[in-house]
């Protein structure tokens, strides 16, 4: 009976993958357990073991061969076992990888695309927002001695998510430090070497371990400043992923936005693209006051063109049209910008023309470019994956209706993730998270083709 | 003045004419590390113990003062005073050196005095006023001095533990050979955050010397309810802290007991405990029900074991003249006096401060 050997999934968001290695040659004999390949992603490698008995009979991609989609087939394995069931199971095709996780809808990796403002006239090259957020830390490192990187895995593991690849190579332990796991100590530590004259990045693996340490973040980093007069800044940067990543459930899925968003002391920064994630990265870490960085695991292997250009920078505080419209506005930040451009194309197709605003910055927040916007489309609706009540939407709503109610020909609408705890199956999960038809059905409601659900 | 206090370290004279209390090695309890030298207390000279002396009765009058200024209504929201744990900060700062960082809880009063800032910008804080040290925007849980290298007054128990741990990795990344003095009370001992700083101290043998002031009452739990082990000085064993039980009450005492501490970690080898076993007089803020402990146990305190009192004795023994002492008495009020008449004087903030200094300039724009 031959079975299929099937590209594996290393990690909830991954899609596809690398085949590194091949340990073995068609007509080797294999025994259940021994390692016949190595596959790697951008952040992770494994071994792959054979799960039977037999002898390779195929090997379908070669060494070397890069983006092989997570469930293909990559070789076939003869067991020698005879056939005793119906010619239907033949067909059968039974996977080395017993959990092959479901893939999201979105494809990891786009073509690049070009979201830089239009100011820049320089070369441009595609980099992963992965990519771009390691080449800015670098960069920053290599202009300011006393910029450090600390955290969980950033160092000889090279990052929980990859980002801080290769650092530790160029910058040695004493810059780039692993921490044990103590989340509140070493925010606290990084507060403390930010009083004392240098300038931290402190990782999170995630910001939802970052509760563990919200009280240094909140009462020490960003109420010092104004306690002491204005004698004590705190120029530090907090960053790593936020929000939801791939079935990883309520513990380890939740946007905090509006957690930091709403404290005054801080900055809050959430770039979609790569060239914003780099441009806004450094821009943070410049920064004389504490700055928490969201980022976004999804987002991570997406690919955009970013400027070649030691010092590209992108100001905090300023938002992004990142598609024109006339007809109702969208604002979004982080994954949500990605969604909204869709469902613009979308809505589009109906003859319903958006503008999309990519926030890129939640504090301070470029009221003006937003309301300019609203005052010209007429109609306003805010995404975001966070939970709706007191979120990032319900602020904007707010100072959308305060400032340009006059203009508003429908009430601001709010695309937010459901009012509950990130739920685990795959079916739920996806009707927690707002999606891109989320996004139109609220454009057709504030346009009037829908009736208010 | 009170009769002569029986104290742990009672002054009696020794060899060579000079007075000494009672060998403060006594006062010195090592929880692990090298076994006890047998040194003789480096006893300091007359001069330096006068200026311990009108330090630690700075720290005093100034505290009354605050108590006062509270029961008139010109202090408001909490007000935590310092009164009987003089002696901690006092000899901490007297062996530390230029360019050593000091951080602590919101007892603070003391500390600030102690790191030479100015007791006219710390009193005009606590009434918040334009010219206290936080502009009146942070009262008497929160100032600061960059220039004395003060890092707070902090308001959250124990969160100035990882952040005295970040000005110790400051240190050790400029290499300035300056140390972290970070103080904490028993309170705050157990909180997690303690443990997660021990750790990374260890871990990367950065100078930092924790001072636990054990004044035996975290608001109004006493340690034997709130801490479970014997000794708080124990309690970086796990992680080869080495650690000190010291007598807080005697200064002179404190003073050894900081420089070794110091020493070891201007030397590279990490971090030190010392629990200053010492009492607070006042109760935990100005709200304090006092029904925790009886009069009879602060009374014998006072009475027993004030570390002004104790030196004070040991300079007379030492044949200081009364009038020295005296005069420093006075001078120590003049001082109180006048910070309290500054804080009375000193404008409110103008309203445009509310605004300000909320988030700094200077970002790419």
């Amino acid at each position: 009976m031959s079975v299929t050997i099937t590209m594996p999934a290393l990690s909830p968001t991954m899609t596809e993958g690398k085949l590194a290695k091949w340990f073995v040659k068609v007509g080797d004999d294999v025994r259940s357990g021994d390692v016949i390949a190595e596959i790697e992603t951008d952040k992770a490698m494994m071994e792959v073991e054979a799960l039977d008995d037999g002898k390779i009979t195929a090997l379908e991609v070669d060494e070397g061969e890069d983006k092989i989609a997570v469930g293909s087939t990559i070789a076939v394995l003869d067991t020698g076992e005879e056939v005793v069931s119906t010619p239907d199971d033949d067909q059968k095709s039974v996977s080395e990888t017993p959990n092959p996780t479901p893939q999201p809808s979105a494809p990891a990796s786009k073509p690049a695309e070009t979201f830089v403002s239009s100011s820049y006239s320089g070369a441009l090259s595609p980099l992963s927002v992965r990519e771009a957020l390691r080449d800015a830390m670098a960069e920053e490192m290599r202009r300011d001695e006393s910029v450090f990187l600390m955290g969980e895995e950033v160092g000889e593991y090279q990052g929980a998510y990859k980002v801080s690849q290769g650092l530790l190579d160029e910058f040695g332990a004493r810059r780039v430090v692993d921490t044990p796991i103590t989340e509140m100590g070493f925010a606290g530590l990084g507060v403390g070497a930010a009083f004392g004259e240098l300038r931290p990045i402190i990782e999170f693996m995630t910001f939802n371990f970052a509760m563990q340490a919200i009280d240094q973040i909140i009462n020490s980093a960003a109420k010092t400043l104004y306690m002491s007069g204005g004698q004590m800044g705190c120029p530090i940067v907090f960053r790593g992923p936020n929000g939801a990543a791939a079935r990883v459930a309520a513990q380890h899925s939740q946007c905090f936005a509006s957690w930091y968003a709403h404290c005054p002391g801080l900055k809050v920064v959430a770039p979609w693209s790569a060239a914003d994630a780099k441009g806004l990265l450094k821009a943070a870490i410049r920064d004389p006051n504490p700055v928490i960085f969201l980022e976004n695991e999804v987002l991570y292997g997406q690919s955009f063109d970013v400027p070649d250009d030691d010092d590209w920078l992108v100001p905090i505080g300023k938002a992004n049209i990142v598609r024109e419209g006339t007809d109702v506005t969208i604002t979004a930040f982080s994954i949500m910008v990605g969604k909204a451009l869709e469902a613009a194309e979308v809505l589009a197709a109906k003859g319903i023309s958006a503008e999309v605003i990519d926030l890129r910055s939640l504090r301070p927040l470029d009221i003006d470019t937003i309301l300019a916007s609203v005052k010209k489309t007429n109609r306003f609706i805010s995404c975001e994956e966070g939970f709706p009540f007191a979120g990032i939407g319900a602020e904007l709503s707010a100072q959308v209706s305060e400032k340009a109610f006059d203009w508003l020909d429908a009430p601001p609408l709010r695309v937010a993730g459901a009012d509950v705890p990130m739920p685990y199956a795959a079916n739920l999960e996806a009707l927690a998270l707002p999606q891109v038809d989320t996004i139109v059905q609220a454009a057709l409601e504030v346009t009037y083709q829908k009736e208010r659900g | 003045m009170a009769k002569a206090p029986k104290t742990t370290s009672k002054a009696k004279a020794t060899v060579g004419g000079k007075s000494t209390a009672t060998a403060t090695k006594k006062n010195i309890r090592r929880v692990q590390g090298r076994p006890p030298k047998n040194i003789v207390p480096d006893y300091p000279d007359t001069n330096t113990m006068l200026d311990l002396y009108e330090q630690m009765l700075l720290i005093r009058r100034f505290e009354e003062k605050a108590g006062q200024l509270y029961g008139m209504g010109v202090i408001g929201g909490f007000c935590h005073l310092y009164i009987g744990q003089e002696a901690i900060v006092v000899g901490m700062q007297s062996v530390s050196k230029e360019g050593d960082s000091v951080i602590t809880s919101y007892r603070d009063h003391g500390h600030m005095l102690a790191c030479g800032m100015t007791a006219d910008g710390v009193m005009a804080e606590l009434t918040g006023r334009r010219d206290g040290y936080s502009r009146g925007k942070g009262g008497s849980m929160h100032m600061f001095s960059c220039e004395k290298n003060f890092f707070g007054g902090h308001g959250i128990v124990a969160a100035q533990v990882p952040i005295g741990l970040g000005l110790a990795f400051s240190h050790q990344y400029r290499n300035t050979g300056g140390v972290s003095l970070t103080y904490f009370g028993d309170g705050a001992i157990n909180q997690g955050q303690v443990y997660e700083s021990f750790n990374m101290a260890a871990l990367w043998k950065l100078p930092v010397v924790f001072i636990i002031e054990n004044n035996q009452y975290g608001m109004g739990t006493s340690v034997s309810r709130a801490a479970a082990g014997r000794d708080l000085a124990d309690r970086g064993k796990a992680y080869g802290i080495p650690g000190m039980q010291v007598d807080g009450m005697n200064v002179l005492a404190v003073r050894e007991a900081g420089a070794e501490a110091m020493a070891y970690c201007r030397d590279g080898k990490g971090p030190f405990i010392l629990e200053m076993q010492t009492y607070r007089y006042r109760g935990h803020s100005m709200s304090d029900p006092a029904k925790y402990r009886t009069r009879e146990e602060v009374d014998a305190m006072r009475k027993q074991r004030d570390p002004i009192d104790a030196l004070r004795e040991i300079l007379i023994n030492d044949g200081v003249e009364n009038d020295k002492i005296k005069s420093l008495d006075t001078k120590v009020k003049a001082i109180v006096s006048k910070a309290s008449y500054f804080a009375l004087e000193s404008p409110e903030p103008d309203e445009a401060e509310l605004w300000t200094d909320v988030i700094l300039e200077g970002g790419v724009s």
